[in-house]
């Protein structure tokens, strides 16, 4: 069973105990524990069911690569599913639970499906569901729903809070370990800005577990001593519990930092992303050490050999009394020699290599440990726990030799480096064949803004061996960072210890012909279930190329994407396709290095900032008076005033009719406001509009269509003259920042020589919309300044004081009504809205929102730009040929609607629609015409785009887009409803409200 | 993401603070155009694996559009320069020849 | 006339660094040729400020001439000196190719102080905050998390920071956020 060891544990705190959960369960542990060596120490060794056969799992290693020991952790609204236990870091009161199993841990009914294993071979949810087909729907889709997915979501409403970082420097390195502290004090003692991160919370790496010198001190000094160094250096910033995500182009990284993750409730962020831009990136980050595949690896106690050596030297926690280690290199027997010297039984190292180890195998004998060279495991025998190994000869095809009783067994297939970071935008790989993995091809890495290399591998991570040759390879990494960055750097490697081991010998089945029982019980992939039998059946499949394997089998597809399985999964696919690693290749290696939290990408952007929401000046006055706000853009503009018990329909209604009998107020303050100002204006605002602009007399309003160069129409409004040399453009409200883009590209790109200057003022200004046959009446209580239908015509506007507030009055409308609009600066909008509303009162004034504009807009026959249009509308189609000059030899679009589809005569035109039973048409709706098309839908013939319920006629009008609309007035068209019924409307005029426009011109 | 350099301001900034704006040195065709010569304009872009010339927009910064010569494939940004000019600026030319000898580019090269 | 009153009306807090409503403030956008001998003149006039150097922030008493592109200015003067400040623009410019025009109130103004201030902007703005690469007088337009926004420090160490009026509480917000106590970076001071 595994204890807690009472000598060894150099990170955790044995004075101190600290108590946490485990489904339900109360346990301790220490400070400085992982849950990883928490739950260990207390002999918990089945933590989990794995996804697809729900067989029992135990921790298999110790950091980022463990696939098997997910938990969710927390409660309520902190829970959080498939966290790993390797990386959580134990704190007081921590609350865990097992996941994939029902009913309980000890006892799943889903293992059932391990038995049927054989029956669920790789492929076989894709062979499987694909008939009958209407079974995919009602049968196997709802039970594959039931069963998918690992792990419970986590409840809504996230506590904490995230954030984002920018930070600049000049080399970034990645891994605290020995390769890393190296590499940064290389690159800082040149002069560089370093920032050093190190994903776990203690720095040094492994290094201290396996012991050596560094400088002639043995390396946890050298480590401590580094470290205050570069503490000390003021171009350096060190970081640990901040793993590199992911390296991107032109030198971006992502850094994610776990700041409160360990002291839960905290006032800290718990998450912050650093978004880093570097000019070098060293990849520090270590290697991987790789299972073996043998049968029965999969059980809880099977442990990587260099997690049970960190476990009882850094937690001080036995993963088993007697503990059989099965290994193809040297670098295992430092964990049985470890466990030996330990006191703990060693029964036998089973070295899979013929010729068995160098020094470190005389080492183990000399402390008495049977070593058998040519030998493997054939078979691990237990459930939930290991019992003992079965003992055959690695070349044979698993005939048992002999059995051994063990605990845990320790095993090593080699080492990977951790190329992730290094290969994410780019890097190359080469495969080494003596140390059988893939390590970064320092003459292909990825490639920066200028061309050049971006990236160095540093220490195991570019596969080198002993702690010597990985510090001078860390040192010459920040070298070659700082003299990339223009640094001159100087100074050697520090000296350090090396060693002389054995060739490691690739083993990728054990034993070598093991048999299909053998191998559909050896795993590659421990999460996801994958077996060496699996990955066979692919290759014969034919899924020979490594990704359509990887997707096919799911190899390396779960949360831990391969860290331990990938290497051992292309071996057994290049064996089963008779070609060599290389040839098969990897598959690609994705940010982020492990799983990080999706709100850490959102970073701030939650709650009241999750998005900017734009205010009017006059929006607290809406809030604090009924506003239904509806988002147009990213404003929040009232649809309506709601009162008292009633509906948005009444409201709207209420509105429209005090508009038209009395007066009514409108915030139109988003409107776009661009001035456009220079010699040049009138002749760039002919370019702009489709009519004549530069025509316009100060003092005086025009109407105005805008099409882009494609033709379609994309913006209206009234323009004003200001002066000779100004013009002041109005937009639509979501156009205001994109049609003032649009102006300047021109200017700035095709008639740069033009002298004209804009400036958009849309937020300096709050306008009111005046409206109702009182308009005149209320604004003149207001005014000194002369605004009788003489002074200010229609479509005139002037500079008035209005309340006592300089502003500009437009007499416009947009409803219909004699109306104004009254500008004035921001800052003074609330101030002029409470002025309108009170010299209003004896005339019943109410604000009225964007229904009953959009309404009162349609019943007068107006367009409105996305109503009317959707990008491929053009002025002509809307029967708006007047707005349209036949004098100017040109205007952005001209050409274009010329082309013979343009011009094309049976274009669908608008008109307006009368439903014959005076219902409102369903918006969207199109009208069908006889016979199909060749998808046997029906023919269509027109749409309406804009429908209403007219108060003011008390029945539904429509406008719509009408194959030769206006030739064909009076006909009667059917437009079918979704719930499958007809309505039936007749083709009419779009002005369905005072067509001569005596309202409007009182 | 990518680093560009606004020839109009100086920042060097990250992409969020630019907007893409297709391709560059176009020539506008208007009235009295062909239909060939218009349809080319309009939609007729390069799409090039390797060098090529775009538009891009300091949206987030001094709101001016300038040039970028890019490589597509290994995003190398061979250098950027004022939108006021119709064709690639001779030393953006020679900075490309010396990556990417025997480069063209629609006319250029 | 009624009270001008600025979208955040004087909102203030401290956390990291204090974040503080900087008041009416007048703001005149000024485009025109930078380098002719009339518009330095113009600002020299209308200021008492030289034209500032490309991205530079040149503040007086009273006012500032900050650099938005190659052919505008922002010019910071007194909220009720705007008319006058135009004016003296207009009639110095006269003849000119240029456009003066108010923008005091489409504008949320902000002073965000402290010792936090540097690392409160970095959390929002992919710009380097740090004491070498940002120095006083330096002027950046940039991206401050999802609105466009501008900022200068001074010499007294305070950021002086801008965006559109319309998005002032998400502006002020987001720097409250940012500098809530424990959200210490512990990079910059």
């Amino acid at each position: 069973m595994s204890t807690r060891l009472a000598k060894t544990g150099r990170l955790v705190d044995h004075s101190r105990a600290i108590e946490f959960t485990f489904n339900g369960k109360r346990l301790k542990g220490h400070p400085g524990d992982t849950l990883a060596s928490a739950l260990l120490a207390n002999d918990q060794m089945l933590v989990g069911r794995s996804f697809k056969y729900h067989r029992p799992r135990g921790i298999v290693a110790s950091g980022a690569e463990e696939p098997n020991a997910l938990v969710g952790l927390g409660e309520g609204t902190r829970f959080e599913p498939n966290q790993r236990v390797t990386t959580t870091e134990l704190f007081d009161g921590l609350t865990c639970i097992s996941q994939n199993h029902w009913p309980s841990l000890d006892f799943d009914i889903g293992a059932v499906n391990t038995h049927l294993s054989r029956f669920l071979p790789a492929g076989f949810y894709y062979k499987m569901f694909i008939h009958p087909r209407p079974f995919w729907k009602h049968v196997y889709e709802p039970f594959i729903r039931q069963s998918a997915g690992l792990g419970k979501a986590s409840n809504p409403g996230d506590p904490d809070r995230y954030e984002h970082f920018y930070y600049f420097c000049d080399v970034l390195v990645v891994g605290g370990g020995v390769a890393g502290l190296q590499a940064a004090l290389a690159a800082a003692e040149a002069g560089s800005k370093v920032m050093l991160i190190e994903q776990t919370a203690h720095w040094g790496g492994r290094a201290p577990v396996d012991g050596g010198e560094v400088e002639g001190q043995p390396v946890a000094d050298w480590i401590t001593a580094t470290l205050a160094k570069l503490q000390d250096m003021p171009n350096v910033t060190l970081r640990n519990r901040c793993m590199g995500a992911g390296v991107y182009d032109h030198g971006y990284a992502l850094g994610y930092e776990r700041v409160a993750d360990h002291t839960p409730g905290s006032d800290a962020p718990r998450h912050r992303l650093w978004r880093i831009r570097a000019g070098q990136i060293v990849t520090a980050t270590g290697a991987i050490e790789r299972p073996l595949s043998f049968a029965g690896n999969d059980i809880p106690g099977v442990m990587l050999a260099s997690a049970i050596r960190d476990y009882a030297i850094d937690f001080g926690v036995s993963v088993g009394d007697r503990t059989v280690v099965v290994t193809n290199n040297d670098d295992a027997y430092r964990t049985a020699i470890t466990l030996k010297q330990l006191g703990l039984e060693i029964p036998v190292i089973l070295d899979a290599r013929q010729s068995g180890g160098g020094a470190l195998a005389d080492e183990a004998r000399a402390l008495g440990i049977r070593v058998e060279n040519g030998k493997g495991i054939a078979k691990v025998k237990g459930g939930k726990r290991v019992e003992g190994v079965a003992i055959c000869a690695q070349a044979g095809e698993g005939a048992v030799l002999e059995e051994i009783k063990c605990d845990a067994v320790a095993m090593s297939g080699g080492w990977s480096p951790v190329v992730h970071l290094w290969s994410h935008c780019g890097g190359k790989l080469i495969w080494d064949e003596a140390q059988a993995h893939f390590r970064p091809d320092r003459a292909n890495p990825p490639k920066g803004a200028k061309g050049e290399g971006f990236v160095i591998p540093a220490g195991a991570a570019n596969g080198t061996g002993d702690l010597a040759s990985v510090v001078a390879d860390a040192h010459e990494a920040g070298q070659a960072a700082a003299k990339a960055m223009g640094r001159k750097p100087k100074g050697k490697a520090p000296e350090a210890s090396t060693s002389v081991e054995a060739p490691m010998q690739p083993v990728w089945l054990m034993p070598q012909g093991a048999g299909i029982k053998l191998r559909m019980k050896s795993w590659l992939d421990y999460q996801n279930d994958v077996k060496v039998s699996d990955v066979q059946l692919a290759a014969r499949e034919g899924y020979e190329s490594v990704e359509h394997a990887k997707r096919y089998t799911t190899l390396g597809m779960a949360t831990d994407q391969g860290k331990l399985s990938n290497i051992n999964g292309l071996a057994i696919l290049s064996d089963a396709l008779n070609q060599p690693i290389p040839q098969t290749g990897t598959t690609t290696f994705r940010p982020p290095y492990t799983p990080i939290s999706l709100s850490s990408i959102a970073g701030e952007a939650k709650g009241e900032i999750f998005q900017p929401i734009r205010k009017t000046p006059m929006h607290g006055w809406h809030e604090a008076h009924g506003a239904d706000f509806e988002p147009v853009g990213q404003w929040r503009r009232p649809y309506c005033f709601l009162r008292g018990e009633e509906g948005r329909h009444e409201a709207v209604n209420r509105e429209i009719k005090q508009t038209r009998a009395s007066l009514a107020l409108l915030d139109a303050s988003t409107l776009g406001k661009i001035i456009v100002k220079g010699a040049d204006a009138g002749r760039f605002m002919d370019m702009l509009y489709t009519n004549m602009m530069s025509t316009l007399k100060p003092g005086r309003c025009r109407y105005g269509l805008m099409c882009n160069e494609n033709g379609f129409l994309m913006d209206d409004g009234v323009v004003a003259r200001l002066d000779e040399d100004t013009f002041l453009v109005h937009t639509t409200t979501g156009g205001a920042e994109s049609i003032h883009g649009h102006m300047e590209d021109w200017l700035q790109c095709e008639w740069w020589d033009w002298k004209v200057y804009t400036a958009n003022v849309t937020e300096q200004y709050a306008q009111v919309g005046v409206a109702g046959p009182n308009s005149r009446k209320v604004i003149e209580k207001l005014t000194e300044d002369d605004i009788s239908a003489d002074a200010l015509t229609f479509m005139g506007w002037s500079e008035i004081t209005v309340a006592g507030i300089p502003a500009r009055v437009f007499r416009i409308s947009f409803a219909g009504e004699l109306s104004f609009e009254l500008s004035v600066p921001a800052s003074h909008g609330r101030a002029l809205w409470d002025a309108l509303l009170e010299a209003g009162e004896e005339y019943g004034v109410m604000p009225y929102g964007t229904e009953a504009m959009h309404v009162m807009r349609a019943e007068k026959g107006f367009i409105m730009i996305g109503d009317e249009t959707d990008g491929t509308v053009i002025p002509q189609d809307l029967n708006m040929d007047w707005a349209i000059s036949k004098k100017k030899e040109d205007y952005l679009g001209k050409r274009a609607q010329e082309r013979s589809h343009m011009a094309d005569p049976n274009r669908w035109k608008l008109v307006g629609l009368e439903t014959l039973d005076g219902s409102v048409l369903p918006d969207g709706a199109y009208a069908t015409a006889p016979g199909t098309n060749a998808n046997g839908q029906r023919n269509t013939q027109g749409r309406v785009t804009s429908t209403y319920h007219s108060p003011t006629l008390g029945r539904g009008i429509a406008m719509g887009l009408v194959h030769n609309g206006p030739d064909r007035m009076g006909e009667v068209l059917e437009f079918p409803k979704v719930d499958g019924g007809i309505v039936k409307a007749k083709i009419v005029d779009q002005v369905f409200y005072d067509k001569d426009g005596e309202k409007q011109n009182v | 993401m990518l680093i560009l350099t606004c020839p109009c301001c100086g920042v060097t900034g990250e992409e969020t603070e630019f907007h893409q704006g297709g391709e560059a040195h176009l020539t506008r065709h208007g009235p009295g155009a062909s239909d060939d010569e218009f349809h080319t304009y309009m939609f007729a872009k390069e799409n090039p694996k390797g060098v090529h010339f775009e538009r891009w927009r300091h949206n987030n910064g001094c709101g001016k559009w300038f040039h970028a010569a890019r490589d597509t494939m290994t995003l190398e940004v061979y250098g950027t320069y004022p939108a006021q000019t119709l064709e690639p600026p001779q030393e953006i030319r020679d900075a490309i020849t010396a990556k990417r000898p025997g480069w063209t580019w629609r006319e250029f090269a | 006339m009624s009270e001008a009153v600025t979208p955040l009306n004087g909102a203030r807090v401290n956390g990291l660094a204090t974040i503080a409503d900087a008041g009416l403030t007048g703001m005149i956008t000024l485009r025109g040729d930078l380098s002719s001998a009339e518009v330095k003149a113009a600002v020299q006039k209308a200021t008492g400020l030289d034209v500032p150097a490309q991205r530079q922030a040149l503040s007086g008493q009273g006012a500032a001439a900050l650099w938005m592109s190659p052919d505008e200015l922002l010019l910071i003067c007194d909220y009720d000196g705007v008319a006058e400040t135009i004016a003296t623009l207009e009639e110095a410019l006269r003849g000119q190719h240029f456009l003066a025009v108010n923008v005091s109130d489409a504008r949320t103004y902000l002073h965000v102080s402290g010792t936090g201030a540097r690392e409160i902007l970095a959390k929002l703005c992919p710009v380097d905050l740090s004491p070498e690469a940002f120095t006083p007088g330096m002027f950046r337009r940039t991206r401050m998390a999802q609105v466009p926004a501008a900022f200068w420090l001074d010499e007294a160490g305070t950021f002086h920071l801008i965006c559109f009026r319309s998005v002032a509480d998400y502006a002020f917000n987001l720097l409250k956020t940012a500098a809530l106590p424990g959200g210490e970076v512990g990079v910059y001071g």
